[in-house]
């Protein structure tokens, strides 16, 4: 920051004006630590007060201008140099003058658009941020505060099963089944894998969810591959016939929805990775893209609608257990 | 159900399997040994020749019994015709011992019982590997290694 110890210099504070009420998510940062950041969505309103503090204040702070900016941008690792700012709003908070004493400047972006969700990567990373930046002749002073942003999504019209039969000729063949196309972030991947013909000695059947980031056009494409989950679904040795169950939760893992052509600098997609082991650890494995989607937060529903989805639940059981929850229900 | 709040994680139905195929023996049986070593020849001229027994049930060897006698450089012409042709990674095979083959050792070299031993479960674990692999059961020299009386060397490589 400031080297002459006998200048004046400023601590600069933001504070949002909804900081006791809007909720905040956690974010991985670039060194792999996580964070909590306050959460907003696009259209969101970000309007709160920049504290300016004088460190020494005897003196004055002479400044060419006081301004805070709201800015979302993509940083691609392997080219720092460049730019990629997709978001750029600026609101000058003061002319240049100066300041004798610590004040509090009033700010709001009103309704700003924030079109693509906040994205930590291994080689890209998406972030939204204020920056107030007091200008001065040798040197700046700045404070830059980092949210997050959530992009939601409704529940897809269209949500196919994946279906499909696989195999090696004469060796293995099965056919298998997930329930849908499309999943959401707490989502239950529900499926089955039937054996169709098995002629070789399996050990064990295991799904995997990778993740694949690609960055950059052209020349400059980074792949990364992770595996963000290794499921068994199956020990031992099938035989034709059989029909292993496959329920795998979303909550628990690390995963963030499908992004595509984000700026037309990166995407994040992911696949569901059916891999079966025989014996000799040779591995067969067939790999499906799956659609993730972020859901908005469920809203708590009235009393009566809750006695409805009870009743629900216990559709497929006897009649009499049908009729003791709505008993419950409506006692209640 | 389309009820956002209560997760369906019902199983997906299934064809319920048939009980001859639940208890009925596996169609992936494929077993090799390679066993009962003995060394044929005089002097110089000396070599070891294993007998190579299959049993497997899979469909795609013709017999599904069956016993032969090979020798080393019968495996090592096997591992480089399938390392040729065929995309798989082939297995080791256990070494050449050529400082066996040099003379003045203490030892019988390569006719030493703990020698021969040790080459016996290298190869039984290289034949079993091997011929487990999709990819190599589909290359007609495997086939003949394991089901043809002598080794043609003059054969049209190709696919079963």
């Amino acid at each position: 920051m400031s080297f002459f110890s006998f200048g004046q210099s400023a601590q600069i504070d933001i504070v949002l004006n909804d900081a006791e009420t809007r909720k905040k998510a956690e974010h991985k940062t670039e060194d792999g630590k996580v964070d909590q950041y306050f959460l907003f969505y696009d259209g969101d309103t970000v309007s709160g007060k920049v504290n300016i503090t004088l460190k020494n204040p005897a003196k004055r702070l002479e400044h060419q201008g006081i301004r805070i900016e709201f800015i979302g941008k993509i940083e691609l690792y392997y080219d720092r140099g460049n730019n990629y700012e997709f978001v750029s709003l600026v609101k000058d908070l003061a002319q240049p003058g100066e300041l004798t004493q610590s004040r509090t400047f009033d700010f709001e972006f009103t309704n700003v658009e924030k079109p693509y969700e906040a994205y930590t990567g291994q080689n890209v990373k998406l972030r939204y941020f204020l920056r107030v930046t007091v200008s001065r002749r040798l040197n700046d002073i700045s404070k830059e505060m980092d949210i997050v942003v959530h992009t939601l999504s409704m529940y897809p019209e269209l949500n196919s099963s994946i279906k499909m039969e696989v195999g090696i000729e004469d060796c293995l063949h099965i056919e298998f089944e997930y329930n849908k196309s499309k999943y959401h972030l707490k989502d239950v991947i529900v499926g089955k894998i039937y054996f169709l013909l098995v002629r070789i000695k399996i050990r064990h059947m295991e799904i995997n969810i990778i993740k694949r980031e690609m960055t950059g056009t052209g020349t400059n494409v980074y792949h990364e591959n992770d595996t963000i989950a290794k499921y068994e679904i199956m020990d031992g040795a099938p035989v034709r016939g059989e029909s292993i169950p496959i329920r795998l939760f979303l909550a628990g893992y690390e995963i963030t929805p499908t992004m595509r052509g984000i700026n037309k600098k990166y995407s994040v997609r992911y696949y569901l990775n059916l891999v079966l082991i025989d014996e000799e650890e040779r591995r067969y494995f067939k790999q499906q893209e799956i659609t993730l989607w972020r859901r908005g937060d469920v809203v708590r529903k009235s009393m009566s609608h809750q006695a409805a989805i009870a009743s629900q639940r216990f559709e497929s059981s006897s009649s009499d257990e049908k009729a003791l929850a709505h008993a419950q229900a409506k006692e209640q | 159900m389309s009820d956002p709040t209560v997760a369906d994680t019902r199983r997906l139905n299934s064809k319920p399997q048939d009980l001859t195929d639940a208890y009925g023996p596996p169609s992936n049986f494929l077993e090799i040994d390679v066993y009962d070593p003995q060394t044929i020849g005089v002097g110089r001229n000396r070599f070891t020749t294993y007998e190579v027994r299959m049993r497997t049930n899979l469909p795609i060897f013709k017999l599904k019994d069956s016993v032969v006698r090979r020798r080393y450089s019968d495996f090592e012409w096997l591992k480089n015709e399938l390392e040729r042709d065929s995309k798989i990674v082939v297995p080791p095979l256990p070494g050449k011992a050529l400082k066996r083959q040099l003379p003045f050792r203490g030892d019988e070299g390569i006719f030493d019982e703990s020698f021969i031993e040790e080459r016996r479960v290298g190869l039984e674990q290289f034949i079993n590997r091997l011929a487990g692999h999709p990819l190599a059961q589909n290359e007609r020299c495997l086939h003949m290694f394991l089901q043809d009386e002598s080794i043609d060397r003059n054969y049209v490589p190709g696919k079963v």
